[in-house]
């Protein structure tokens, strides 16, 4: 199945696109995905970096079974405010 | 008004979408962008954020709000994109019947944007730039 994934920050800068599709098997996990993107994206091992990760806007851990056209963003340190 | 904008944040329109006949206070915080960090001289912010989740996240804070405290309306704008040094990157503005709903209501969406909402902010300063952050934060409970 496909899902779409988008990177912001600094994840978006090291894989140099803001938003790809990738292939994974049915009922494959947030976590099997992550585990795929840095095979693809060897740049994604940002040492010591702490993830949230979300699936169609929401927040969910990393054992969320994903679904056809997902969109999964893995969402480095927030820093909004000021 | 729960947003995000790439341009100027006006404060008045966030005060006049929370005036309320029955509020006796209005609490606003403006966060604004300082020269300085850790040292370092800093010439500007750049922010980017995943905008539909930013503006979902910041619309759950003042759900979240509304329960802990008796509020009138609650409104919330965040800047995007480059910020120069005095402007404001986030205004806050709450309404409410007694101003220690509102001033803690406000305390509380700013700590909670710093939490949770996707917004990342790249720190321009004399000699580099870095991406701030430290992900202290944990979804609210619930999710």
């Amino acid at each position: 199945m496909k899902v779409r994934v988008k990177f912001f920050a600094i994840l978006r800068e090291r894989v140099g696109a803001g938003e790809i599709t990738k292939e994974i098997e049915n009922g494959s996990t947030v976590a099997e995905l992550w585990k795929a993107l840095q095979q693809d994206y060897p740049k994604l091992n940002v040492p010591g970096i702490r993830l949230l990760y979300a699936v169609n806007q929401d927040y969910v851990s990393l054992d969320h079974a994903l679904k056809e056209q997902d969109e999964i963003v893995f969402i480095p340190p927030v820093s909004g405010g000021s | 008004m729960f947003r995000v904008t790439h341009k100027a944040i006006d404060l008045q329109e966030l005060v006049d979408h929370v005036t309320d006949p029955e509020a006796g206070a209005i609490a606003t915080f403006i966060g604004t962008t300082r020269n300085n960090n850790e040292g370092r001289k800093v010439i500007g912010l750049d922010y980017e954020a995943y905008p539909e989740m930013a503006e979902k996240e910041l619309a759950r804070i003042g759900e979240e709000a509304c329960k802990k405290w008796p509020l009138c309306k609650m409104a919330i704008v965040h800047r995007l994109g480059p910020v120069q040094i005095t402007e404001a990157s986030v205004i806050i503005a709450v309404s409410s019947a007694h101003r220690d709903a509102a001033f803690a209501a406000c305390r509380f969406a700013i700590e909670e944007i710093k939490k949770t909402v996707p917004i990342w902010k790249k720190e321009l300063y004399e000699g580099g730039e870095v991406w701030i952050g430290t992900q202290t934060g944990q979804p609210l409970p619930g999710r």
